[in-house]
């Protein structure tokens, strides 16, 4: 069974668009990256799951039930995070956890010790006081305190320092090999290329590619970076070569095809250097984004 | 209802509601404790009256007012008292729900598992209740000054039960039609001018209609339906008045429910 299931989901905002057709699935247990470029509908997908806006159409179903539906018993084993937090002002970070608390099933009083310890949450402090990196982890703790099998994440990290960020990606590792399965959407690539199995990349609120990470990088452009006696860019002017360049006494380019035929044009060369790189997902998106 | 939703919406109602009580319960005292001295030149008063404009006297709901029975004088000042917790009760019903997407909070609360109409019952019920203690410090403030500065009168207590016993349908006028038009609208910046206009509003609708002595209108404000004039000189309500509002406020709280069970909660962009 599938965690998420989402079928030609559509969202229009009077007639501003939302999401148009989007479809995919989230297996059990893996951590699902969603990508795309702000306003690009990825708040909106998360917010169709969580039923805070309802679809114009299309459906979707969480752990086989419809996320409408059974919405208020499915939330039971759902963690969110959202991009933005805001939380009742005056009340301290306490009473908002054990607020919080308060909805779920059972004991959570020994998790939020834990979770804040990890993060480094004063717990005893006014939320309205809180710089926005410390409302985050607020968040951050808010989301995980039931112990979800289901976390969606909004671009977490914004405003959290690279210490607190290494510290919530264990976090969210830790809890992924529970076997909680997350939803990851982030334009931040890095992060998403180091957390997650999959990406779904979303543009102007359609989904326009679905892969593995590692099949995506290896079915897309090889970054070859050649350095040798004399040599000109037009050398490589091949089918498949572009973005063709040579600056500080290298040629540099991207190419897509039959790796040998670049190592044979290589091989008769006398090259001081050579590299040939997977692109990172930043450039791959870049290219999707073109 | 949700006993943990109620809990903080009451907690965090509670500030306020002290003050409007304190108020309202000063506002009381003020009036009453000046009636000895308006009784005694009662006839006076009466005779000076009569020589006003028919129409301003009508605005304030002071036409035929006997100023010199404590009860005829308390329904003057009543009229201030409703305008009172016509704002108080609009105030509630308009922040209810709009105040948690001004804030973006509402995001977190309806993310955790329990179902909108569960939400909304516990606010309503939580609201509600706040408003019930000022109701409660109405009641205990009018019995308490009235006693305590009538002199040697006497008073019909059945009237004055009958007048304070409005409140609370007056008050369930506000803060249904509060609640429904903030979720008629797609956002309320902010809640204080909505409650001014709609508390106001009412008010001065009714002063109008008395005013220019037109019927149609006027029958829709609460501030008609439970004249406190009215009320305090006949014993008894407006029966088919009365039935507006109840009706009003049967068909803004299912609509309420219905709006709010499809609403998309916006999202910061």
């Amino acid at each position: 069974m599938s965690a998420i299931e989402v079928n030609n989901l559509t969202k229009y905002y009077g007639k501003a668009r939302g999401i148009i057709d989007v479809s995919f699935q989230v297996d059990e247990k893996e951590i699902f990256g969603f990508i795309g470029p702000n306003g690009a509908g990825k708040s909106t997908t998360i917010r169709l799951l969580l039923s805070l806006i309802y679809p114009t159409s299309g459906s979707a179903t969480i752990f086989g039930k419809d996320c409408i539906k059974y919405g208020p018993e499915l939330r039971q084993e759902i963690g969110y995070l959202p991009s933005d937090v805001f939380y009742y002002e005056g009340m301290k970070v306490i009473d908002l956890l054990k607020y919080s608390a308060s909805f779920y099933q059972k004991d959570c009083t020994e998790r939020i010790h834990e979770l804040s310890e990890v993060m480094e949450l004063e717990l005893h402090r006014r939320i309205e006081d809180l710089s926005y990196g410390n409302k985050k982890k607020v968040g951050i703790v808010q989301g995980l305190l039931h112990q979800p099998k289901l976390l969606f994440l909004d671009e977490p990290t914004a405003g959290l320092d690279p210490l607190m960020q290494r510290n919530f990606f264990q976090l969210i590792r830790k809890e992924n090999k529970r076997g909680v399965t997350v939803f990851f959407s982030s334009h931040i690539l890095g992060e998403v290329q180091r957390m997650c199995n999959r990406v779904a990349i979303i543009k102007e609120g359609r989904i326009i590619e679905i892969a593995d990470i590692h099949t995506l990088q290896q079915n897309n452009y090889k970054k070859v970076r050649v350095e040798a006696d004399g040599v000109e860019a037009a050398y490589f002017d091949l089918p498949g070569v572009t973005n063709l360049e040579r600056s500080n006494g290298a040629v540099h380019f991207f190419y897509k095809g039959d790796i040998n035929t670049i190592i044979h044009k290589i091989g008769e060369l006398k090259v001081s250097d050579v590299t040939v790189e997977e692109p990172t997902l930043e450039e791959i998106f870049m290219h999707y984004y073109e | 209802m949700s006993a943990n939703i109620f809990k903080q919406e009451f907690k965090m109602n509670l500030r306020s509601v002290i003050i409007w009580s304190v108020s309202i319960a000063a506002l009381i005292l003020v009036f009453i404790s000046l009636f000895s001295s308006f009784a005694k030149d009662a006839e006076l008063l009466n005779q000076a009256m009569a020589r006003f404009p028919k129409e301003l006297l009508a605005a304030f709901g002071m036409t035929d007012l006997d100023l010199s029975t404590i009860l005829g004088y308390y329904s003057f000042a009543f009229l201030f008292t409703q305008i009172c917790l016509a704002i108080q009760a609009s105030n509630y019903g308009f922040s209810m729900v709009s105040i948690e997407e001004r804030e973006w909070t509402a995001d977190f609360l309806l993310t955790k598992p329990v179902g909108r109409t569960q939400i909304l019952t516990s606010k309503f019920l939580a609201a509600l209740s706040g408003l019930t203690i000022t109701n409660l410090v109405v009641w205990i403030s009018s019995f308490a000054f009235i006693n305590l500065f009538k002199g040697d009168r006497t008073y019909d207590t059945g009237a004055l039960i009958l007048l304070l016993l409005s409140i609370i349908v007056f008050q369930l006028f506000f803060l249904t039609v509060g609640l429904v038009v903030s979720l008629l609208v797609k956002r309320i910046r902010s809640v204080t001018p909505y409650a001014m206009a709609l508390g106001f509003g009412m008010y001065v609708l009714s002063a109008f209609g008395n005013m220019l002595g037109e019927n149609t209108l006027e029958n829709i404000t609460p501030f008609k339906q439970f004249d406190p004039n009215y009320i305090i000189k006949q014993s008894a309500y407006n029966l088919p008045l009365v039935l507006i509002t109840v009706v009003v406020i049967l068909v803004s709280l299912t609509g309420s429910y219905l709006l709010y069970a499809r609403r998309d909660i916006p999202a910061v962009v």
